[in-house]
C-alpha cells in the first residue's frame, strides 16, 4: 500500500501504526523505490512533501522537505549563482532531496569538493518511534553532538525517514572548460590519470569510459573566465604527460561543454532497457575489474570521480541470478556494489541485502547503531 | 592486599614503564589543555601496538573499568580528561604511518601519528593533508578523529571528517569493525562520518585512512588592518559575497594581536582588528583571484595592507595567528577559549554582544576567529589564584554559547563538546535528540565505559553517583594525595 504524505505528523502516524515501513520519493532510482522487499509493508511517498524552508544565500546554506526536487532546488542557487558542487545525479528525471540523501548519491562534480556527505549539515528524520529528531545544525561549521546528517547519507531509508535537509552550498565558478582526450587503451588512459589527478590542476571532474575501440577521459575545470584558456593549455600538458601521448586531445569550452556534462548528469551514455549499478572503487582496482567484466556479457561503463566511481550498465535483469552473476563477480573483486535502476522491475524476495551487491554492509557498528533508532526493525535493518 | 583483579591482568599485558599508576606518573596524565579541570586516572597504560589497545578494552569491559584514550593531550575541551579511577590508553607511541599511497592519494596511518607529521610525509609526493588545527605540529590524528577537528582552512576543503575515508575501530566492548574503504564514494550509512566527532564515546580508531590532496601551486596571503572589528566584519561579508571561495578567512581583535606581538613577534600593524585572506589553486588562477580581492579589499577602506611575497612571508602572518592562543598565556595566568559558531551575517552582532559582555563582567576577551565559517574563539582572560575568578570567567563563557545557540549557531566548531560544555549540549538540541543521542551510545557501548562523563550529561551523572571507596583505591592501587 502507498500512502502519499505531505506532512511530518503523517509520517510519524504512519510509522507508529505499520510493521514495516518503505519510503518513495521522485521513482527516479526504480530498483530502490519500487522494490519493496516486504509485501505488508507501508510504503509512504515523499514527494508532497517539498518545498524549500529558507535559503540563507548569504550563509551558503538552506534547508528544504525531504521531497523538494533536486531540480528545483538548482534553479533556486542557480539565481544566486549558487550550485551544489556535489552534482547530484538524476536531477532530470525527479530525483528528491531526500532521495538522493538516503541513496548517498553524488555525480561527477563531487570530485572537486567533496559528495553528499560533505554538503549536509543538517536534517530531521523520523525514526523507528515514530519521534521526529534533529541532526547537526544549519551552520556550515559544528562539531556538536553526534553527526546524525552523515550516518543518514546512504542509509536507504533503513535508520529513519528523513523529513528535512539543511545543505551547504558555494558559488558557482563563472565558467568551465573541459579537455578530452582518447587513448589506445585503458592502460595509457590510467597514466594520464594519475599524472592529472595528482597535479597541481584544480580539477572539478574526471570521468573515462571505454569509447570506440579505445578510452575517453573527460577532465573538467573552472574559474574565471580570463584564466580558463591558459589553465586549459596545462592542463592539455598534464592529460599527455601519461607514459602513452592520446591519440587525439580536444578541448571544450561554453555551450558544448555545458551539454557535455547535462549528458552525463543525465546519465545519456546508458543503452535503454538496461539497468544501473554503483560500484565505488579506487583507480588501482580498475584493471582487475575491467579483465572480470569482460568474461561477461558486454556491459557500459562510465567510471567517475577519478576513477572512486564506476556507473555500470547491467544488461540483465537479476544482478543475482545466473553464471556468471554481478553478484559474485563484485564479491571476486572484494567491492560492493547497488542497484538502483533494475530494467525487469524484479521484486526480489527479501533476503536481508536489498539491492545491495557483492559484499555485505553488515557491520557489528552499524547493526548497533540501526538497533538503538530502529529497535523494532520497522525500517527493515541491514 | 588485594591488587584489582584488572591491574593484575594489565600488569601482564604491559611492562612496568609501561603501565603507569604511581601518582608521580599520573599526574602529568590529569588534565589536557583544558587546564581547569583536572582528573586522577586509576592507571595510565602506554600501548604499543593494535593489540594491546584491543586487549586492554576488553578487560576493562570485562571488569566494568571506564577507559579514555589519549593522544598528545591538546583537547581544549576536555576531551582527553581522565575518568576518575578508570584508565587512561595513551596512544602516542602508536605512531606509524602504515602506508603512504601517493598514486590512490591516501594515507592509511594510527592514531598517535601527529597531525602535521602526515603532510611531511606526503611532501615528497606533491601531497597534503588538509585539515590544520592550530595545534597540528602536536595533536594527533586519533584525537582529531575523536573531535572532528578543524582549522584555518575548513571554509573550502571541510574538517577532518571530510578527509576521513576509512577506519578499523575497536568498540567499547573489543569488537573490531571495519569502517569505509579507500575510495572517495561508499554504499551504505557513512559510518567513518558517523565515528569521527564522536568523541571517544564509541571506542578508539586504531588504523585511519586520510584523504591527501595535492599541494597548492601557489598562495597568496593578504593581511588587512582596520579601524574597528565591525570593519573587518563587512569586509568578510564583501569577500564571501563576490563568489570568491578563499582557503581561509581570519580575524583578529587588539588584544589577539597583542597576544601574537608578545607570543610570537609577528610584526603585526598594532590596529583594533586583522583580517587574513588567503588565496590557493593554480598560479593563474590565483592571480586573477588576487586581482578581484584586493579590488575589494581596497573598497572596504582598510588602514593598512600586506601581502605575503614569499613561502617564508605567508609563514610569518601564519605563525602569528596559529600562536595567538598560547601567546594569550603571557597576557593573563589563565584563560578559557570558547569555540561557538554563528551564521556568517551574524557576526557583528556576536561581536557587538562579547565587548559588551566582556565590559559587563569586567573580564577581558581576546576574540581570535575562523571568520569565512562563523566560528569564533573568544578568549577569556582570568587569574585562577583569585577567588572566584574561574567561576566567573565560565559563567562569561557560557553566556558567550548561549548567545551562539541564540542567533542560530552551535556551542563548538571544532573542539567538541568534551567535560567542559556538557551543560550546554542540551541547550542546542531538545530531549528527544539528547535522548536519542544516549540510546545510540548505549547501544553501542552498554556499559557507558568509553570516556564515560564526556559530551551526554547522562554520563557524568553517572560517574558522579560513584561515591564512596572505588574498589581499586579499597585495594590500595588508587592514591588521593
Amino acid at each position: 500500500m502507498v500512502e502519499a504524505v505531505s506532512t511530518v505528523a503523517e509520517i510519524q502516524e504512519g510509522v507508529r501504526t505499520a510493521g514495516r515501513v518503505h519510503v518513495l520519493g521522485g521513482g527516479s532510482k526504480p530498483a530502490l523505490s519500487t522494490n519493496c522487499p516486504a509485501s505488508d509493508a507501508l510504503a509512504l511517498n515523499l514527494s508532497g512533501l517539498s518545498g524549500v524552508v529558507e535559503y540563507q544565500a548569504d550563509e551558503y546554506t538552506f534547508t528544504a522537505r525531504a521531497g523538494t526536487p533536486v531540480a528545483d532546488v538548482e534553479a533556486m542557487l542557480a539565481e544566486r549563482g549558487q550550485y551544489l558542487p556535489f552534482d547530484p545525479p538524476f536531477a532530470a528525471r525527479g530525483a528528491t532531496l531526500g532521495g538522493t540523501v538516503a541513496a548517498g548519491l553524488s555525480g561527477s562534480g563531487r570530485y572537486r569538493y567533496g559528495g553528499v556527505r560533505d554538503f549536509l549539515i543538517g536534517m530531521r528524520f523520523v525514526d523507528g518511534r515514530g519521534q521526529e529528531v534533529r541532526g547537526g545544525g544549519a551552520v556550515v561549521k559544528n562539531a556538536a553532538g553526534f553527526d546524525f546528517p552523515k550516518l543518514f547519507v546512504g542509509s536507504l531509508g533503513r535508520l529513519g525517514v528523513l523529513t528535512e535537509l539543511t545543505f551547504k552550498v558555494f558559488p558557482q565558478p563563472p565558467a568551465f572548460a573541459t579537455v578530452t582526450a582518447d587513448f589506445d587503451s585503458l592502460t595509457d588512459l590510467l597514466s594520464s590519470l594519475h599524472a592529472v589527478t595528482g597535479g597541481q590542476i584544480d580539477l572539478h571532474a574526471v570521468d573515462f569510459g571505454p569509447s570506440d575501440g579505445g578510452w575517453t577521459l573527460w577532465v573538467r575545470i573552472g574559474g574565471l573566465d580570463a584564466t580558463l584558456e591558459q589553465r586549459v593549455q596545462a592542463l592539455r600538458a598534464l592529460v599527455s604527460a601519461g607514459e602513452n601521448a592520446p591519440r587525439s586531445i580536444d578541448a571544450l569550452l561554453g555551450r558544448d561543454e555545458d551539454d557535455l556534462w547535462q549528458q552525463t548528469r543525465a546519465m545519456a551514455w546508458l543503452p535503454e532497457d538496461v539497468g544501473l549499478v554503483r560500484v565505488p572503487l579506487t583507480p588501482r582496482r580498475i584493471t582487475a575489474l575491467e579483465e572480470a567484466l569482460s568474461t561477461g556479457e558486454g556491459a557500459a561503463r562510465r567510471y567517475s570521480v577519478g576513477g572512486n566511481l564506476l556507473w555500470l550498465g547491467w544488461p540483465n535483469g537479476d544482478a543475482t541470478a545466473g553464471t556468471p552473476n554481478l553478484n559474485d563477480l563484485l564479491l571476486s573483486q572484494d567491492l560492493r556494489g547497488i542497484q538502483l535502476i533494475s530494467p525487469a522491475q524484479k521484486h526480489s524476495p527479501d533476503d536481508g541485502k536489498g539491492p545491495v551487491l557483492g559484499k555485505p554492509l553488515q557491520n557489528p557498528f552499524l547493526r548497533r547503531v540501526a538497533a538503538s533508532l530502529d529497535p523494532a526493525g520497522k525500517f527493515g535493518g541491514y | 592486599m588485594s591488587v584489582h583483579p584488572l591491574m593484575q591482568e594489565l600488569a601482564g599485558l604491559y611492562s612496568e614503564e609501561r603501565l603507569l599508576t604511581r601518582p608521580g606518573q599520573l599526574m602529568a596524565y590529569e588534565s589536557d589543555a583544558l587546564t581547569a579541570f583536572q582528573q586522577r586516572p586509576a592507571a595510565v597504560v602506554l600501548a604499543e601496538s593494535s593489540e594491546e589497545v584491543i586487549e586492554t578494552i576488553r578487560l576493562c569491559h570485562a571488569y566494568d573499568v571506564p577507559f579514555v584514550a589519549r593522544g598528545s593531550g591538546t583537547s581544549l575541551s576536555g576531551g582527553s580528561l581522565p575518568i576518575a579511577d578508570g584508565i587512561v590508553i595513551a596512544l602516542n607511541r602508536l605512531d606509524r604511518i602504515l602506508r603512504l599511497d601517493p598514486e590512490e592519494r591516501i594515507a592509511v596511518v594510527e592514531p598517535g601519528v601527529v597531525n602535521l607529521k602526515v603532510s611531511d610525509a606526503a611532501k615528497p609526493h606533491g601531497l597534503y593533508y588538509a585539515p590544520d588545527p592550530s595545534s597540528q605540529s602536536i595533536c594527533t590524528i586519533g584525537g582529531n578523529v575523536a573531535f572532528n577537528s578543524g582549522g584555518a582552512h575548513c571554509l573550502k576543503y571541510g574538517m577532518t571528517s571530510n578527509h576521513v575515508l576509512g577506519m578499523t575501530v575497536v568498540l567499547p566492548d573489543g569488537e573490531i569493525a571495519e569502517l569505509g574503504s579507500e575510495s572517495l564514494e561508499g554504499i551504505g550509512p557513512d559510518l567513518p562520518g558517523f565515528f569521527v566527532g564522536s568523541e571517544g564515546l564509541f571506542g578508539v580508531a586504531l588504523e585511519i585512512t586520510l584523504r591527501l590532496l595535492p599541494i597548492p601551486q601557489s598562495y597568496r596571503t593578504v593581511l588587512a588592518a582596520y579601524n574597528s572589528l565591525h570593519a573587518a566584519g563587512d569586509a568578510v561579508t564583501a569577500v564571501v559575497a563576490s563568489g570568491l571561495l578563499p582557503g581561509a578567512i581570519e580575524i583578529m581583535d587588539a588584544l589577539a594581536i597583542k597576544a601574537a606581538e608578545v607570543g610570537a613577534k609577528a610584526g603585526y600593524p598594532t590596529t583594533p582588528a586583522l583580517l587574513i585572506v588567503e588565496l590557493e589553486g593554480e598560479d593563474s588562477a590565483v592571480d586573477a583571484e588576487f586581482a578581484q580581492l584586493m579590488q575589494i579589499i581596497e573598497e572596504t577602506a582598510p588602514v593598512e595592507v600586506r601581502i605575503a611575497q614569499t613561502a617564508d612571508e605567508r609563514a610569518r602572518i601564519w605563525k602569528g595567528r596559529k600562536a595567538a592562543f598560547s601567546a594569550v598565556g603571557r597576557l593573563a595566568p589563565d584563560y578559557i577559549v570558547q569555540d561557538g559558531v554563528v551564521p556568517r551575517s551574524r557576526l557583528g552582532d556576536a561581536l557587538a554582544e562579547i565587548d559588551r559582555l566582556s565590559d559587563s563582567y569586567g573580564i577581558e576577551v581576546a576574540n581570535v576567529f575562523h571568520a569565512g565559517d562563523g566560528n569564533l574563539h573568544p578568549l577569556i582572560l582570568f587569574d585562577g589564584r583569585e577567588e572566584g575568578a574561574l567561576e566567573r570567567a565560565e559563567e562569561l563563557a557560557g553566556e558567550i554559547l548561549e548567545l551562539c545557540v541564540d542567533l542560530g549557531g552551535s556551542i563548538t566548531g571544532e573542539h567538541g563538546v568534551g567535560m567542559e560544555k556538557l551543560a550546554f549540549l542540551p541547550k542546542m538540541y531538545g530531549p528527544t535528540e539528547m535522548q536519542a543521542m544516549e540510546d545510540v551510545r548505549r547501544s553501542v557501548d552498554g556499559k557507558s565505559l568509553a570516556n564515560r562523563g564526556k559530551m551526554l550529561p547522562s554520563g557524568e551523572a553517572e560517574s558522579l553517583a560513584h561515591v564512596g571507596p572505588h574498589p581499586l583505591e579499597k585495594a590500595g592501587l588508587i592514591f588521593r594525595d
